[in-house]
């Protein structure tokens, strides 16, 4: 009996890592061009095609970088060279579609294709730089964020 | 009264011309692809402009300058940005027998289709997400959408996708294709939408 509980205890804490890895995995690494790294709890590492990317994580693209990432509510972000982006806070639920998508962009270009997060609700999905925020009402845009001089 | 009114536009019309302090930010809205109505609404400094047709651009960084960008401009800043984004994610239908998770005969068809697209994508992930029609209650419409995509899911690893790039997810009764009233039969809504992305 006390055997059956403790196994029945494994499988409970091994369905609830499998859901936390499951839950920590917010979007994907789909295009690199050039230099382009990700900072995750002070490592950095390289950013590959497939990489799976986490809250928090920091893309930072080189001289001659830029990256594309899908995230899993179907959001597409793109950045350029020279850009340094934080995906801050993101949850997403795949039943109500609610959820919460914010990401700064400390500095270069950026593309954004919005997906179900801010079709959902139209206030859950924020992107800001070091001076603006951007609420976005389910669309696509550009934002660029302390560009280099002489433009 | 008139030449108050003048004399306020003159004034607008005055601080719009002065030049703001050096720009550091540019956000332009770019146009929709399948002409959904949209905005980005863009603040700082405690200000707010709200962008709302394609090319509406603002500056920032001080005060909220709008100003009307043009694709040319958009490429010009943003043209290795854009040219990096992913391809779209792509939508296919599968469909049911009623009450079931059996696979209709079209069905068949259209999951060689997403093994195409499939494969054509870079680091290709799948996610399967059940939907049914409004027989039945919320509770057991969305444990029925789950299993419906687990099924398919199971499918699709019997077919060879690795089972770590594929996630199902049930979204019960709420997203019809064609909207009924509750506890309407409708076949078109009994489905498994499957995302490649």
């Amino acid at each position: 009996m006390k055997l059956r509980l403790l196994r029945h205890t494994v499988i409970a804490l091994g369905i609830l890592a499998a859901g936390v890895v499951h839950a920590a995995e917010i979007g994907q690494i789909k295009i690199v061009k050039g230099q382009v790294s990700i900072e995750r709890a002070g490592q950095t590492l390289a950013a590959t095609p497939g990489l799976r990317l986490q809250a928090a994580d920091v893309v930072k693209t080189g001289a001659d970088g830029s990256v594309g990432i899908t995230m899993t509510d179907n959001s597409l972000l793109s950045a350029g060279p020279k850009s340094v982006l934080s995906l801050d806070q993101y949850a997403f639920d795949t039943t109500t579609y609610q959820g919460k998508f914010d990401s700064t962009l400390k500095q270069g270009t950026l593309a954004v294709v919005s997906g179900k997060i801010a079709k959902q609700s139209p206030e859950s999905m924020t992107v800001r730089t070091p001076a603006t925020i951007l609420g976005v009402r389910g669309t696509e845009f550009v934002v660029s964020a302390d560009p280099p001089a002489g433009r | 009264m008139r030449a108050l009114f003048t004399a306020a536009l003159a004034l607008l019309l005055a601080a719009c011309a002065q030049p703001g302090p050096a720009s550091r930010d540019t956000i332009v809205l770019l146009p929709e692809q399948n002409g959904r109505h949209t905005a980005v609404i863009v603040n700082s400094g405690g200000q707010q402009v709200t962008l709302d047709h394609p090319y509406a651009g603002a500056r920032s960084g001080g005060p909220v300058q709008a100003y009307e960008s043009s694709a040319a401009d958009v490429q010009g800043i943003f043209g290795a940005a854009l040219a990096a984004q992913p391809a779209r994610p792509r939508s296919f239908q599968l469909y049911f027998i009623e009450g079931s998770d059996t696979f209709t005969d079209e069905t068949r068809r259209t999951v060689e289709q997403i093994f195409g697209e499939i494969a054509r994508r870079p680091a290709p992930e799948i996610a399967v997400v059940g939907h049914t029609d409004r027989v039945g209650s919320d509770q057991s419409n969305d444990a029925l959408s789950l299993k419906r995509a687990e099924f398919v899911r199971g499918e699709l690893i019997k077919r060879g996708l690795a089972p770590d790039g594929i996630q199902a997810s049930g979204r019960g009764e709420r997203e019809p294709i064609v909207p009924t009233a509750d506890g309407v039969s409708e076949p078109r809504n009994r489905r498994v939408e499957i995302i490649v992305r």
